[in-house]
């Protein structure tokens, strides 16, 4: 298997019930690579995002991040998940922790770093998504996009392999998208393997290195964006672009 | 003329206050004070209450609601966890334990673990104390852990993923981050189940008491029965009120705040 490959995914099946989310999905993403999601809603979009870091157990294939097959029974889920970033579109800051608390909770107790090299860490990553001012405050005194950042940052501490993103702008009020559209464009450049869903197709065509637009829990389409998007093969995809690119 | 609503309104509120000032004084008028005060309170009895009533007897009763209050928040915190768990057999154990013990009145399980338990076993309770205390958490248990179950499921999702999507283990994630949330919710009906047990521990003397372990109500009964008096108890229930009183306020100031807060 080719050593750059950080997410493979292999046959992937997703039910709830009699719900037939996801209906076998193969991809490989390899490092420093960008892969946007784009679907229309209730196509699986977040159900497969959740399967790469196992908050959704799926019904069956195989799930490979960094080579540990995290489907395997015998795998330390906590230990793969660490290395994984996840950023959710409700920001799911801890209100009860400062932004800087938040930052360092994980870095103390599951990276068991102490609490000066946490800080360190913390500091550097409030910076690097622009809020080195609000270390101090609480998540409820912060904007949408402030609290998306702090999330980002969060992730970021704990040197992850490959970040997660959904939707991880549709909360926000328009003018504070940009800030987070921001942040997540200069990680793609500084050459962070992510998975992204999105409804931002100005993000998607200018950030991609790859698109994939999913219906009804398959893969529809993929490749470039400017092919995906710019020039779709299958009816589906022209119709989705259509629909959002109209709004 | 037709009255306005408005109008009806305030007469109609007018002819409230005179209905009850009036019944105010009627009962003033009509009382036999004198009397009443012979039978109900007679400060010669009341001071005769002192010091015993609180350095014994609302010291008993604070120490059966201390032993009562934290079995019963241990107990609660397991059986809630046990609620929430992936494990069928734990959730199922602990609803029937919680509807168990919520269902039968305390008094009737105080009697079966107080005396019908030593009975059936032979085993004797090794501390009057403990034989009080125990079957009060037990109860008390079922109840809190209800409410902390409330509370921990009153902690949006979107938590527990956070913190799991960051690597911590479910009962790192539970400790670091879902209980002290949901311990802001929980502390108001907390208190209030504390103030319950104060109260609740009046029951615990159907066990039998030696002058020692005696609480604040059966220290109350006992005083009647020597005086022929009610006096006794008057004072019992005022100490009870000088306990609850500052805790119920308490109470009503955090939810306020609360309220304040999330505006
Ligand atoms: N926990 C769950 N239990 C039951 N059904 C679920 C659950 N999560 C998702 N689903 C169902 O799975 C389907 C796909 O949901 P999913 O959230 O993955 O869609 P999506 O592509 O992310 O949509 P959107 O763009 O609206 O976010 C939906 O029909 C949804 O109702
Ligand atoms: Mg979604």
């Amino acid at each position: 298997m080719n050593s750059d490959v950080v997410v493979s995914l292999q046959d992937l099946h997703k039910s709830f019930g009699t719900n037939h989310v996801l209906r076998g999905i193969d991809v490989e993403i390899t490092r420093g690579e960008v892969v946007c999601i784009i679907g229309p809603s209730g196509s699986g979009k977040s159900t497969l995002l959740r399967c790469v870091n196992m908050l959704e157990t799926p019904s069956s294939g195989t799930i490979t991040v960094l080579g540990r097959e995290l489907t395997d029974i015998d795998c330390d889920i906590d230990e793969a998940r660490s290395k994984i970033g996840m950023v959710f579109q409700s920001f799911n800051l801890f209100p009860h922790m400062t932004a800087i608390e938040n930052v360092c909770v994980a870095q103390r107790k599951v990276l068991k770093r102490n609490a000066k090299e946490a800080t360190t860490a913390a500091q550097s990553m409030l910076a690097r998504v622009g809020l080195q001012d609000k270390e101090n405050s609480y998540p409820a005194q912060l904007s949408g996009g402030q609290q998306q950042r702090v999330a980002i940052a969060r992730a970021l501490a704990m040197n992850p392999d490959v970040m997660l993103f959904d939707e991880a702008t549709s909360a926000l009020d328009p003018e504070l998208v940009g800030d987070v559209l921001a942040v997540m464009q200069s990680l793609a450049q500084e050459g962070m393997t992510m998975l992204v869903v999105t409804h931002e197709m100005g993000f998607a065509k200018n950030v991609a290195d790859r698109v994939v637009f999913m219906d009804n829990g398959v893969i529809v389409e993929q490749g470039p964006p400017e092919q995906v998007i710019g020039a779709p093969r299958e009816e589906r995809t022209r119709s989705f672009l259509s629909s959002v690119l109209n709004h | 003329m037709a009255l306005s609503k408005r109008k009806k309104a305030m007469y109609v509120r007018y002819a409230m206050y005179v209905v009850s000032i009036a019944l105010l004084i009627a009962v003033i008028l009509f009382i036999d004070w004198e009397r009443l005060g012979n039978a109900m309170f007679r400060w010669d009895i009341v001071k005769e209450q002192f010091p015993d009533i609180l350095t014994k007897a609302a010291k008993n009763t604070v120490v059966f609601t201390v032993l009562g209050f934290a079995g019963g928040l241990s107990f609660g915190l397991l059986f809630a966890l046990m609620r929430l768990s992936s494990i069928r057999a734990y959730r199922w154990f602990a609803a029937t334990y919680i509807e168990v013990f919520r269902g039968i009145p305390l008094l009737v399980t105080l009697l079966i673990l107080g005396f019908g338990i030593p009975i059936a076993t032979g085993w004797k309770w090794p501390n009057p104390y403990l034989q009080g205390a125990i079957p009060l958490s037990l109860v008390a248990s079922a109840y809190m852990a209800e409410t902390i179950r409330a509370g921990i499921e009153a902690v949006p999702k979107g938590q527990m993923e956070a913190a799991r999507s960051l690597g911590m283990s479910y009962s790192r994630a539970m400790i670091t981050i879902i209980i002290p949330q949901a311990l802001r919710i929980i502390v108001p009906p907390l208190t209030n189940e504390f103030v319950l047990l104060i109260k609740d521990t009046s029951l615990i003397s159907v066990l039998g008491v030696t002058a020692a372990t005696k609480d604040l109500a059966r220290f109350g009964r006992d005083g009647v029965n020597q005086t022929a008096n009610a006096t006794p108890l008057i004072v019992a229930g005022l100490v009870y009120l000088a306990m609850t009183l500052p805790l119920t306020q308490l109470v009503a100031w955090m939810e306020r705040k609360t309220k304040a807060m999330s505006r």
